[in-house]
């Protein structure tokens, strides 16, 4: 099959590589011309937020890893000669670390902009799908990039949640074992967490692409939750997109600048600037933030088996959204009940994540699980039957009639305009 | 995308649709597809079990440990295989509140009887991790929180050990694990 690429490129470099390979071609298809909703709210930035910081995470991860040892006597002192002796060693570092916490306050919100705008609804159930696989495949590379440093909160952080895998009946603890290498988190396990850790942003890389590749298959939900109807309810990704994301970057960078400069530690346990000891353990184990609202949910069952299923149920639960919602709307916009009960789960996550970073007393108790009983009530009562009895507001009837007074005109550059009749 | 598909679909050498005749290609698709199957399978194994514990830390470490210095009601913490081992000389009080109880009164039942040496009742010899999610549990020194039972608190999650290292208070799911070890004179023992 002898045939080039027919490509469009007139620079006679970019033609003839796009010729034998229209990598050219694909990038302006999917990111020059790609037909995007044109009603798009900031809320639409932070999947290009998360991407960037992905990349972020990998740079500065590279970089450390040339100056980190992965052995339990000179772990914690090569990240602190990472702070002290490199060369902007204190900067990446801190960079890295309040990155991970960036990373997932823009994903979180990425997540909160899809279960308020119905993003998971068919037809992107998959696209939703993956990207509980991207949430799954970044917490854990949080958690082993959280032990590396190999002070106590790193050692004990890895000690409580390899244990967790110790409540599966039969098999829990030779799992265990098989995790650590050996009989208690060791050299073994902090050689294979750095390895995976190394590892994962890779595969975290690829299922992004697919994560990607399933949008530009269905396109984009928007705020609306209603189906493009044709060219005149869409922009160009460039230069429309590209410089609304280029906006929200601004912000996201400012706040990240902000925390990387002033506030470093603000996220961090201070007890992981104290070496690990297997012998003791910190009064008081904390996770990092964002994984609090699951520490809370394992804590708030009074039973080793239950809190593990019901901490991971919590995530898995969201690999069937698409399918317990049964509303046929997808923007709350138009579910007045549904968004109230939606901000109640807010509510309750974020009380969840206050109940796990405080000690299970008192009022603590009581209060993680109620909230637990409500996220899972959330999902798996208020969802099924929510969708059958509420009356949603009327949709409108395409994306350009709200937007543009008197309904829609073609696109400025687009097909021909024809002055509108009527105003 | 979709066009070529769509153009590869009808024309494509696939295997056999549904009632048409399965041919000498598909056994040879079928066959080649096991093969590399037992292949990844055989080399998979490998790759999983390199995982596991090594020689060297499987290489069951012994250690001894000398009890003259513990004074009645004090533990001390021995290492042992990386695991903090509790070494705790218990008061005639604390035997007698470990050998009293009721044995429906636990949550994982076992006798104080069972977890100890005959003869050397005021030695009591446990793994000092918690079962609920592996945290060293408080309550060596007399002057520790011990909780309720008098025997260990862990700080993680409020489990509550008594005198005979048995849990009585969750969310810990079982006892203290008694190590393997004997007494080698009345003042030492080896662990392991």
């Amino acid at each position: 099959m002898a045939g080039l690429h027919k490509s469009e490129f007139t620079n006679p470099v970019i033609n003839w590589v796009d010729s034998r390979l229209p990598i050219f071609t694909m990038m302006q298809k999917e990111y020059g011309v790609f037909p995007t909703p044109k009603n798009f709210n900031y809320f639409w930035n932070f999947g290009a937020l998360a991407m960037v910081n992905l990349m972020i995470m990998i740079v500065t991860g590279i970089f450390l890893a040339m100056n980190y040892t992965p052995h339990v006597s000179m772990a914690f002192d090569s990240v602190e000669r990472i702070m002290r002796d490199v060369n902007f060693g204190w900067l990446l570092r801190y960079v890295h670390a309040n990155g991970a916490s960036m990373f997932f306050i823009v994903t979180y919100i990425h997540i909160f902009r899809g279960l308020y705008y119905g993003s998971y609804k068919a037809p992107r159930e998959l696209l939703w799908i993956i990207g509980v696989v991207i949430l799954l495949l970044m917490m854990a590379t949080a958690f082993m990039g959280y032990v590396l440093p190999w002070g106590q909160m790193s050692y004990w952080g890895a000690t409580v949640i390899t244990n967790l895998f110790s409540a599966i009946p039969l098999v829990g603890d030779s799992i265990v074992t098989w995790l650590w290498g050996g009989f208690s988190v060791d050299n073994p396990t902090l050689n294979r967490f750095f390895s995976l850790h190394y590892l994962l942003p890779f595969v975290l890389v690829g299922v992004v692409f697919l994560h990607v590749a399933a949008l530009h298959v269905t396109g984009s939900n928007n705020p609306l939750g209603i189906e493009v109807k044709g060219p005149q309810d869409t922009l160009p990704f460039h230069p429309y997109y590209t410089v609304k994301d280029s906006v929200g970057m601004c912000v996201y960078l400012l706040v990240f600048a902000v925390l990387v400069f002033f506030a470093p530690d603000f996220f961090s346990a201070p007890d992981n600037y104290i070496p690990a000891n297997p012998l003791v353990t910190p009064a008081e184990i904390v996770p990092e933030w964002y994984f609090l609202p699951f520490y809370a949910i394992l804590r708030s069952v009074p039973n080793k088996l239950g809190g593990v299923v019901m901490m991971f149920g919590a995530i898995a639960v969201l690999f069937v959204l698409p399918w317990l919602d049964t509303s046929p709307v997808r923007s709350c916009k138009f579910r007045p009940i549904y968004r109230q009960f939606l901000f109640l789960l807010v509510i309750s996550c974020i009380v969840l994540g206050m109940v796990g970073a405080h000690r299970p007393e008192g009022i603590w108790v009581v209060l993680g699980r109620v909230c637990t009983a409500y996220y899972f009530l959330h999902f798996l009562v208020i969802l099924p039957i929510l969708g059958k009895l509420e009356r949603p507001l009327p949709l409108p009837e395409s994306i350009s009639r709200p937007v543009i007074a008197g309904g829609g005109g073609p696109l400025p550059g687009g097909a021909a305009a024809k002055p509108m009749e009527k105003v | 995308m979709a066009d070529s598909m769509t153009a590869t679909a009808p024309g494509s050498h696939g295997g056999a649709h549904a009632g048409q005749e399965v041919t000498k290609r598909d056994f040879l698709k079928l066959v080649a597809g096991a093969g590399a199957a037992v292949g990844v399978g055989a080399m998979a194994w490998p790759v999983i079990d390199s995982m596991n514990p090594s020689k060297d830390v499987l290489a069951l470490s012994s250690i001894d440990v000398d009890l003259t210095p513990i004074q009645a009601g004090q533990a001390i913490t021995a290492v042992w295989r990386g695991k903090p081992v509790f070494v705790r000389h218990r008061t005639p009080e604390e035997i007698k509140a470990a050998e009293s109880v009721p044995l429906s009164q636990l949550i994982d039942p076992q006798a104080d009887k069972a977890r100890v040496k005959p003869g050397h009742d005021q030695w009591l010899v446990v793994v000092g991790i918690c079962t609920h999610l592996g945290c060293v549990p408080i309550g060596n020194k007399p002057s520790d929180n011990r909780g309720e039972f008098g025997g260990w608190f862990c700080p993680c999650h409020g489990s509550q050990y008594d005198t005979s290292g048995r849990v009585r208070h969750g969310p810990a799911p079982a006892n203290l694990a008694v190590p393997p070890y004997a007494f080698e004179t009345d003042t030492k023992i080896k662990i392991g």
